[in-house]
C-alpha cells in the first residue's frame, strides 16, 4: 500500500467566504480501497471541503490530485468524471420519479429515454447483486423509506462508475438498524476496493468503520490518525480543543406531582392520515421524560399539540387544569400563560425569526410583559439590558444583543432560544431536538441546563432523535412510531439495541 | 339545434382553442422547468402586433410568424434573465411583460402605421389561408361523416394542424426524451439536476425559450389567421385562460388540450349566441363572453380539485450544498 498513489489527494486547499474562512491550508490523503472519516464540529468547514471536491466550490488556493493526477474540479460534470460519487445528507432526489428515472438523470445514453431505463435496469440487477443494494426499480422515491432512498444515492454514484464515495452525515436519517446496514454496504464497497469518504460528527461511527480519520476544527486539520491507534475521547478532544464530558452528571430524579397528563391524545390530518393514536403519556415535577424515534413518526405533532399551535381530540392538562385543545386557548400565548414553555424542534423556522436582531428574538412570545413595556410603547432598552443579562448567562457569544440571528451559530441560537424559555420558569418544558446542528462545547452547555432546570422541580418532555442524548438524560423513555408510544423504559433498564427494535416498530412483547 | 349548428360551433371551438392551445403548451414547457410565468398574454400580444405588421410590410405571412415568434422569444429572453440568471421574483418579471406589450404594441402600431395603434388589414398571402383537405369537397354531401370531414376537420389554415399534432409531440419529448426527463426533473428538484452533472441554467433556458417561440406562433395565429390584422388588447385574457387550462390539466399535455378545447367551445357558444332566448327570458350578450372568464376564475379559485404544481415551480435555483 505503501507504494501505491492516494485516491484523493488534497495539498493545501483554502476557501475564504468574505471574511470567514472556512478552509485554511488543508491537505490529507486517501488511500484506496479505505474508509476515511472526517470529523468535526458544526461549521468546522468537512462540507466546504467536500463541496470544493464536488465541483460546488471553487478553492481559493491549493490542488486536487486524483489516483496520482492533478485534477481540476470546477463543476459536478468534472467530479463525476473523476470518478467521484456524493451522497449529500438532504437526498437530491426527484421525489415523484422512479428509482430507475433518477439512477438514469443526467447519465443517459443518448437522446431517447427507453434504451437508458433498460440498460440502467440490467446494470442496477448486477450492482444489487454486487453489493448487496436492495430496492424496487419501478418504485416512487416518495413511497420509499429513507434508508431506501440513500441506497438509491449509492447506487446513482455507482452506476455514473464511481471510485470514490464521499457521504456526508449520511446516519442523521436513519434508525440504528438500518445505519448497521448501510455500514455493512460500506464495508462490502470497501472489499470491491472503492475508496470512502465519511463526513459524520458522531465518533461512534468513526469507531466502528473508519480506517483514518482526520480531525477538522475552525476550517484546519487538526489531525489525521489511525481509528486503531485512537479513542473517542482523544478525538473529541481533538474536535473541540478541550477536554469534554460525553456522559451528563445527574443525580436521581425525585419525581413530584404529575404536570402534564395527556390522554386519548388523536390528530388527523387535512390527508386524513392520523398522525397521532390515542397517545397516553404523563410527566411529574422533577423528571426528563424523553421521547425517542425516527424523526416524522409523530412527534412533532406531539410538540405542537402541547405548544398549542395544532388541533387535535383528546384530554391535555397541565397542573391538573384541562387545556383546550380547538379553537380560542389552543393557541402558544395561553400555554405559556399555563405555565408551558416550548424551545421548538426547528429553531430556525419556529424558534427565531433569523433576520431579527437577538433582543427582539428574546421578546418573542413575552413582548406584553410588564418590565418589557412601558405604557403603550415597548421599552426597547429594558429588553435590550434583559437580553445582555440573559446572553451572560448562557454565555451566548457574541453577547451582543443588536445581532442578528442569522449571524449566531447554531448552538448559540439554540441558547438564545433557551434562555427565553426557561428564564421565564415554567412548570413545564417542551423541548425539541435541543442540539441539532449544536456543536460539542454548547451540547455539554444545554444539556446541564435541562438537567439543572429538572433539579429545580420542573417537568421536562424532551424529544430528540439522537439516542444517546434521550439514553444520557432522560429518567424515563418513551419510544414513538407510526404516532404512537410503542412502549416505556427506563434508561438504565434498557440500551440502544432494544429501542432501535422499538423505534422500527417492534412492539415490546417481541421485542 | 340541428346537426349542421353543432358541427359549424365545434368548427369554431376548434379555431378558438387552437391560441389557448399553443399558450398552453408553452406555459407547459415552462412551468414543468419550474418558471412560473403569468407573462403569456403579454408574449402573445407583442407577436400578434409584430406578426401582423411585418406580413403586411412584406406581404408573406411566414416572415410574420418569424418576426412574432422572434420579438416573443425576446420577451422570453428577458423573463429568463430576470427569473433565471438574477434569480428575481417570476410573478413580478410576468406582470412586468404583461404591461409593457400591452402599451409597447400600441405604441409602436401607432408610430408605425398611424391608425390609432393597429395594423392595416391583412389579405391574401399576407394571411393565413384555410387548408382545404383532399376530397373535403367530393364527400360534403355524404351523411354524418360528410360534414364532420368538410366542415370540422378541412378548412382550417396549417397552424392549427401543426398545434393539435404539437400535442402528442410535446408528450413524447416529455415522457420519452432525455431532455423532457431532465426538464421535468428541474421543475421538481433542480439540486438532482445540478448534482447529476447537468446545467439548471441552460435547461431552464431552453425551456423558457420554447416557451416564447410556442407564445409567438400564438400570437401569429390570433393576428394573421383567427383575424386579420392586430388591434389593441386583442388577445382579451387568453394568456390567463390558457394559465387556468394548464392548472385545470394539472400540467400535463393530453389533458390540456381537453381542458382548452373546453374553453374554446364556451368561446363558440358565446359567439355564436349572442342574445341567448330562453323564453322567460333573454340573456344578454355580456353574460355569454363573460362564460370562459368565470370558468377561468372558478378553476383558479381551487375549485376543481386539488392540482399540484411541480415542487421547483417559482423558485429560483441557489447552489447549496
Amino acid at each position: 500500500m505503501a507504494n501505491e498513489a492516494p485516491a484523493i489527494e488534497l495539498k493545501g486547499i483554502s476557501k475564504a467566504f468574505g471574511p470567514v474562512q472556512a478552509n485554511k491550508d488543508i491537505s490529507i490523503r486517501v488511500m484506496p480501497g479505505t474508509i476515511h472519516g472526517i470529523i468535526g464540529e458544526n461549521g468546522a468547514g468537512k462540507s466546504t471541503l467536500m463541496s470544493i471536491l464536488y465541483g460546488f466550490y471553487k478553492a481559493d488556493a491549493g490542488e486536487i490530485f486524483i489516483s496520482g493526477q492533478k485534477t481540476t474540479i470546477p463543476d459536478s460534470q468534472a467530479a463525476i468524471a473523476a470518478g467521484i460519487g456524493m451522497v449529500f445528507q438532504h437526498f437530491k432526489l426527484v421525489e415523484n420519479f422512479t428509482v430507475l428515472e433518477n439512477i438514469v438523470l443526467g447519465a443517459e445514453d443518448g437522446g431517447l429515454l427507453r434504451p437508458s431505463l433498460a440498460k440502467a435496469r440490467k446494470t442496477l440487477e448486477e450492482l444489487e447483486q454486487e453489493y448487496d443494494l436492495k430496492v424496487d426499480p419501478d418504485a416512487i422515491i416518495e413511497q420509499i423509506g429513507v434508508g431506501a432512498q440513500q441506497r438509491v444515492e449509492i447506487l446513482k454514484a455507482l452506476y455514473r462508475q464511481a471510485n470514490i464515495l464521499i457521504l456526508d452525515e449520511p446516519t442523521g436519517v436513519l434508525t440504528p438498524a438500518e445505519a448497521d446496514q448501510l455500514f455493512r454496504i460500506l464495508g462490502r464497497l470497501r472489499e470491491e476496493g472503492k475508496t470512502i469518504i465519511l463526513i459524520t460528527h458522531k465518533l461512534r461511527e468513526i469507531m466502528e468503520i473508519t480506517d483514518t480519520v482526520s480531525v477538522m476544527r475552525r476550517g484546519e486539520m487538526t489531525a489525521t490518525v489511525k481509528t486503531s491507534e485512537t479513542s473517542p475521547e482523544e478525538l473529541a478532544e481533538l474536535m473541540v480543543g478541550r477536554k469534554v464530558l460525553l456522559q451528563v452528571d445527574k443525580t436521581p430524579a425525585q419525581p413530584g406531582d404529575v404536570i402534564l397528563d395527556v390522554k386519548n391524545l388523536r390528530v388527523v390530518d387535512e390527508m386524513g392520515v392520523e398522525r397521532l393514536r390515542s397517545i397516553d403519556l404523563q410527566v411529574r415535577a422533577g423528571e426528563i421524560l424523553g421521547i425517542a424515534g425516527v424523526a416524522g413518526n409523530g412527534q412533532s405533532e406531539l410538540l405542537e399539540v402541547l405548544g398549542g399551535y395544532m388541533d387535535a381530540t383528546g384530554e391535555v392538562r397541565v397542573n391538573g387544569t384541562l387545556m383546550p385543545l380547538t379553537g380560542a386557548g389552543a393557541d402558544g400565548r395561553s400555554r405559556r400563560e399555563s405555565g408551558v414553555s416550548h424551545v421548538p424542534e426547528d429553531r430556525q423556522r419556529e424558534g427565531l425569526i433569523m433576520d431579527f436582531a437577538a433582543w427582539e428574538n428574546v421578546a418573542f412570545g413575552y413582548h406584553d410583559d410588564a418590565a418589557y413595556n412601558r405604557g403603550v410603547l415597548m421599552d426597547n432598552s429594558a429588553v435590550r439590558a434583559d437580553t445582555e443579562a440573559k446572553m451572560e448567562r448562557f454565555d451566548v457569544r457574541p453577547p451582543n444583543p443588536a445581532l442578528a440571528a442569522k449571524n449566531f451559530s447554531g448552538g448559540n441560537q439554540q441558547k438564545i432560544v433557551l434562555a427565553r424559555e426557561i428564564e421565564r420558569n415554567p412548570d413545564l418544558l417542551l423541548i425539541g431536538q435541543p442540539t441539532r446542528g449544536v456543536d460539542i462545547g454548547a451540547i455539554e452547555f444545554i444539556h446541564q441546563q435541562i438537567v439543572a432546570l429538572r433539579d429545580q422541580g420542573k417537568a421536562i418532555l424532551l424529544v430528540s432523535v439522537e439516542l444517546e442524548e434521550i439514553l444520557s438524560l432522560s429518567d424515563r423513555v418513551a419510544v414513538m412510531f407510526d404516532g404512537q408510544i410503542m412502549g416505556e423504559r427506563l434508561p438504565s433498564q434498557t440500551d440502544e439495541k432494544e429501542l432501535g427494535l422499538l423505534m422500527a416498530g417492534v412492539s415490546g412483547e417481541a421485542a | 339545434m340541428d346537426f349542421l349548428t353543432i358541427i359549424q360551433i365545434l368548427d369554431s371551438t376548434i379555431r378558438l382553442a387552437t391560441p389557448l392551445l399553443l399558450a398552453c403548451l408553452a406555459g407547459f414547457f415552462s412551468e414543468r422547468a419550474g418558471i412560473f410565468d403569468i407573462g403569456l398574454e403579454g408574449k402573445m400580444l407583442i407577436a400578434a402586433m409584430f406578426s401582423a405588421a411585418v406580413a403586411y410590410v412584406t406581404g408573406s405571412v411566414w416572415l410574420g410568424l418569424l418576426a412574432g415568434a422572434a420579438s416573443s422569444v425576446a420577451l422570453a429572453a428577458l423573463h429568463g434573465l430576470a427569473s433565471i440568471t438574477f434569480r428575481g421574483n417570476q410573478l413580478i418579471s410576468g406582470v412586468a411583460i404583461n404591461f409593457l406589450a400591452a402599451g409597447m404594441t400600441v405604441v409602436i402600431a401607432q408610430d408605425w402605421f398611424q391608425l390609432g395603434g393597429r395594423t392595416p388589414s391583412l389579405f391574401g398571402g399576407a394571411r393565413f389561408e384555410p387548408i382545404i383537405l383532399p376530397f373535403a369537397e367530393a364527400v360534403a354531401d355524404v351523411p354524418f361523416l360528410g360534414p364532420i370531414y368538410a366542415e370540422l376537420l378541412s378548412g382550417h389554415s396549417i397552424l392549427v394542424y401543426v398545434t393539435f399534432l404539437l400535442v402528442p409531440g410535446t408528450w413524447w419529448v416529455i415522457y420519452r426524451t432525455r431532455f423532457g426527463l431532465r426538464l421535468r426533473a428541474v421543475g421538481e428538484n433542480p439540486a438532482a439536476v445540478d448534482t447529476a452533472g447537468v446545467s439548471v441554467v441552460g435547461l431552464r433556458y431552453a425551456a423558457v425559450a420554447i416557451c416564447g417561440v410556442l407564445c409567438g406562433i400564438a400570437g401569429a395565429y390570433l393576428a394573421t389567421a383567427l383575424q386579420a390584422g392586430f388591434v389593441k388588447d386583442m388577445t382579451a385574457g387568453r394568456g390567463f385562460i390558457a394559465l387556468a387550462a394548464l392548472i385545470f390539466a394539472k400540467w400535463r399535455p393530453w389533458p390540456a388540450m381537453w381542458s382548452c378545447l373546453l374553453f374554446g367551445l364556451l368561446q363558440a357558444i358565446a359567439l355564436r349566441y349572442q342574445n341567448l332566448d330562453l323564453g322567460v327570458f333573454t340573456v344578454p350578450v355580456q353574460a355569454m363572453d363573460v362564460l370562459p372568464y368565470v370558468l377561468t376564475v372558478i378553476i383558479l379559485a381551487g375549485f376543481v380539485g386539488k392540482a399540484i404544481p411541480p415542487r421547483a415551480g417559482g423558485v429560483p435555483y441557489v447552489k447549496e450544498r
